[in-house]
């Protein structure tokens, strides 16, 4: 299944650094609309105001966890089937299994490489 | 309170100390001065120097090496930008060889984000032996009217922070936990 790279993707990390590795390593898979937030709140906004085909965000921010904004997308109806990924150093067996519960669409943990991403990019998108 | 112990047992007793009463009393009244001692000491050690210098001053070292190690990373970013679009305007196996080495780069800058939420772990235990030493120093000493200050707050559940690599679930276990609900 081909997969569209045009498609605009949210990047969510209160980590500058983090969001500018995750944007050049999916311009390095072709993926080039990428838009940024740096919380689970200003995310929520972007995507209740654009579209998005995939998030790719972390967990552990404040005020709004990634938790929290996963819960939210899957909470609204518009929102709710986008393909999301959490790419988190949480790595506990409870996180995992909290994450998957909230309707996580797959897990990366820290520190993650290159072929991780594309591969779980892939898994995702060719199963929405 | 020790030697008060001691003076209110000698009052109720009459006639002459047996050797093992006297025995018991001198050791009661030298554990007394050993408590006495240790208040004074553990009072002397000025728990606003703690709180006011210490803890103050490694928490703001801690913050200066992530705010270095951060500018670093946005440095070599920034030169691996620079190589993407030389590698933009190659192709076959160069660009191929460049952008490898360039992607390698980047995975390996997320240690900055991995090293500064480790350091905010470092900083609320030190916050949290920072209030206890705090309550200790309070307990024994005679300062009973010093502000009792508050243990930091206990993390926030779920958010666990970075696990030790011994001890943490790597890519492929969370790969296995994953496929295990479908």
């Amino acid at each position: 299944m081909s997969i569209d790279k045009s498609m605009q993707v949210l990047i969510v990390d209160d980590y500058k650094t983090m969001l500018r590795i995750i944007r050049n390593l999916l311009k390095q898979i072709n993926f080039n609309n990428v838009e940024e937030a740096t919380d689970g709140s200003e995310a929520l906004s972007k995507l209740r105001a654009g579209t998005f085909g995939l998030v790719i965000s972390d967990w552990n921010m404040a005020p709004m966890t990634g938790l929290t904004l996963l819960q939210e997308v899957r909470a609204d109806n518009r929102l709710k089937t986008t393909p999301f990924i959490m790419i988190t150093a949480e790595s506990k067996t409870e996180n995992v299994i909290a994450a998957k519960q909230a309707g996580v669409s797959n897990y990366i943990v820290k520190p993650f490489n290159a072929e991780t991403l594309r591969d779980k990019i892939e898994k995702v998108l060719g199963n929405a | 309170m020790v030697a008060e112990v001691v003076r209110a047992v000698l009052t109720t007793m009459t006639g002459d100390l047996t050797p093992i009463e006297a025995s018991l009393l001198q050791e009661v009244e030298a554990l007394g001065r050993t408590i006495a001692t240790a208040k004074q000491e553990i009072a002397a050690l000025r728990v606003d120097d703690i709180t006011a210098s210490h803890i103050p001053l490694a928490t703001d070292e801690l913050d200066a090496i992530v705010s270095h190690t951060a500018a670093a990373t946005d440095a070599i970013l920034e030169v691996c930008e620079t190589l993407d679009k030389v590698a933009d305007g190659l192709t076959g196996m160069p660009a191929e060889q460049l952008r490898n080495a360039t992607t390698r780069i980047y995975e390996a800058c997320g240690f900055q984000d991995i090293t500064g939420q480790r350091i905010t772990k470092v900083v609320t235990a030190l916050k949290m032996i920072e209030a206890k030493i705090a309550n200790i120093v309070v307990t024994f000493s005679d300062q009973r009217q010093s502000a009792v200050i508050p243990e930091a707050q206990c993390p926030t559940k779920l958010l666990n922070g970075p696990q030790l690599p011994a001890v943490a679930m790597d890519q492929s276990d969370i790969d296995k936990l994953m496929a295990s609900f479908d």
